[in-house]
């Protein structure tokens, strides 16, 4: 069994048909990819795993449970979380106060406290501006902080909203080298990515979504090997 | 020297129960992006729950302050009920709806609560109880203060820095910045908006509550549209301030109840309820955000 699988999901946005039978699965201890265009209903996808967008069939199961119809705040308490496309900190709250609501779900303040140094550990540059507004970060230190933010609810499966969206080269860098640090800490992550060239080299596998639909699926390894995804995705 | 300082009193104590009116309409619309419009008539309400409340306690044969102070807190919380009630009855369908069903929808549950509140009460004004005899004193030459509106001074800061602490330092008021901020986002950190959302209609109609029964104590005919000039010079209030902020309701409450005292005393009484609109006018031609707000440019 999977620990998390999302099978035959259909998606409607409105009128338009977002997700056409959608399959998809990750294993404990992955980090799997999944790679597209834009507007190839990846966010979506992110979205419905969270319970923020209803499938209109289908479902999504997370370590043995059906969470399709579960409501998106209830999700994060099972283990599941995201950080979403587009970061979203809460810009008029501080850097910790975004970790704190981060646990929001969690009783046990002392491992909050714990949890959250932990993250000034793995993110130095959150812990000098700490005390500062989050929407004064740059647009690299406003996704380290929406993936700390994510870890904080102790998560088992987090899924990430394209982390190397506008953000400078060298940091696309550091956060990839995070985001391996997480999984290599037994958190199983699901990314979603334009860069396919750095999702991939530190994916096990890896899916491709083209206009709502899984088109390929192959180890990360041979989709970067394959003549197809480096014409459409790794520039040639 | 000692008029202008004697209108300055009468001026703060008149804006400070606008501004527990204006925190209300600015919590809502900061959470949701509506304009409660029924928020005038929690306002009512809170007065006529306190009638009720003073009659429970028998608060008008016997009083003291402790009988007023239960008095105020039952208006509260009923009033904070009865916004709960709304909310889930008559906003909670209309959430994913346009924004104008929602407004439409405001307007209709005023018109019901005042014309229920006729139904309910009676046409003909009612006289709440002097819970709290009245005394005058003196600050300085040609200066007083009744007691009344110290008391309205004193509950009403206490009320705001009590909102104050609760908002920025408490778990359930840092989720309230964050759903403010941003629905999906405040999900995703396991928040529960509808809850927040309730909890945030609970305040506001508390704190509305305590406006109606602090005007009533000093002017003691309560009537089911009392409510309504009120509410609608907080809503100014809000605005004035920028709505969607909380200091920004408590500072334009305060100018507007200023405004309207120095005008009512130094114009001529006419003018008092055209000063509000005057102010609207102004702050929607000079700074539209308000005082505290920024400018934001809507997403299309």
């Amino acid at each position: 069994m999977s620990q998390l699988s999302v099978e035959n999901l259909d998606v409607y946005y409105g009128a338009v048909h977002a997700l056409k039978g959608v399959s998809l699965h990750a294993e404990a201890g992955e980090i799997v990819t999944l790679i597209g265009a834009n507007g190839a209903g990846k966010t979506t996808l992110l979205r419905t795993i969270s319970g923020l967008v209803s499938a209109k069939s289908g479902r999504v199961m997370f370590e043995g449970r059906d969470i399709t119809r579960v409501p998106a705040h209830e999700i994060v308490a099972l283990g599941l979380s995201q950080s979403p496309e587009g970061r979203m900190v809460f810009a008029n709250l501080s850097v910790e106060d975004n970790l704190e609501l981060g646990a929001y779900r969690r009783k046990d303040k002392s491992e909050i406290r714990k949890d959250r140094d932990a993250m000034f550990q793995l993110f130095p540059r959150l812990l000098e501006r700490r005390k500062q507004l989050s929407g004064t970060l740059s647009g690299g230190e406003q996704q380290m902080l929406a993936i700390a933010r994510a870890l904080m609810s102790r998560p088992r499966v987090v899924l990430l909203d394209e982390p190397s969206l506008g953000i400078a080269p060298l940091l696309v860098r550091d956060i990839f080298r995070n985001i391996v640090e997480i999984n290599r800490r037994g958190v199983t992550v699901l990314l979603v990515e334009q860069n396919a060239h750095m999702a991939l080299s530190i994916a096990r596998r890896g899916y491709v979504l083209e206009t709502g639909k899984v088109v390929l699926e192959d180890e990360a390894a041979k989709l970067a090997a394959n003549p197809e995804v480096r014409a459409a995705y790794l520039g040639g | 020297m000692s008029t202008f300082l004697q209108q300055l009193v009468n001026g703060v104590t008149w804006g400070s129960v606008y501004a527990l009116i204006a925190l209300g309409y600015t919590m809502v619309y900061g959470i949701l992006r509506l304009i409660n419009f029924a928020h005038g008539d929690i306002y009512m309400l809170g007065a006529f729950m306190g009638l009720y409340a003073s009659r429970w306690f028998h608060a008008a044969q016997d009083p003291s302050p402790v009988k007023a102070l239960l008095v105020l807190l039952t208006s509260m919380l009923l009033s904070a009920l009865i916004g709960m009630l709304i909310e889930r009855l008559a906003y909670k369908p209309v959430r994913k709806s346009p924004r104008l069903s929602a407004l439409i929808t405001a307007i209709g549950v005023s018109l019901l609560l005042e014309n229920g509140g006729v139904l309910v009460f009676g046409a003909d004004p009612k006289f709440f109880p002097q819970l709290i005899p009245q005394k005058t004193i003196a600050l300085l030459p040609g200066v007083a203060v009744s007691n009344q509106q110290l008391i309205v001074l004193v509950v009403s800061i206490v009320l705001m820095f009590a909102l104050r602490m609760f908002v920025l330092h408490t778990r359930t008021g840092k989720a309230m910045q964050a759903v403010s901020h941003n629905h999906m986002a405040a999900s995703l950190m396991g928040i529960s908006v509808d809850r927040i959302i309730t909890i945030t209609f609970m305040i506001g109609s508390a704190l509305a509550a305590a406006a109606g029964v602090l005007v009533a104590l000093q002017s003691p005919k309560i009537e089911p549209y009392m409510g309504i000039m009120p509410g609608l010079k907080a809503f100014v209030a809000a605005v004035l301030g920028g709505i969607g902020n909380i200091p920004g309701a408590v500072v334009g409450g305060l100018v507007m109840g200023v405004a309207e005292v120095m005008v009512t005393g130094y114009l001529s009484p006419t003018y008092r309820d055209a000063i509000a609109f005057v102010l609207l006018i102004v702050i929607l031609l000079v700074r539209p955000a308000g005082i505290f707000g920024k400018a934001v440019t809507e997403k299309v």
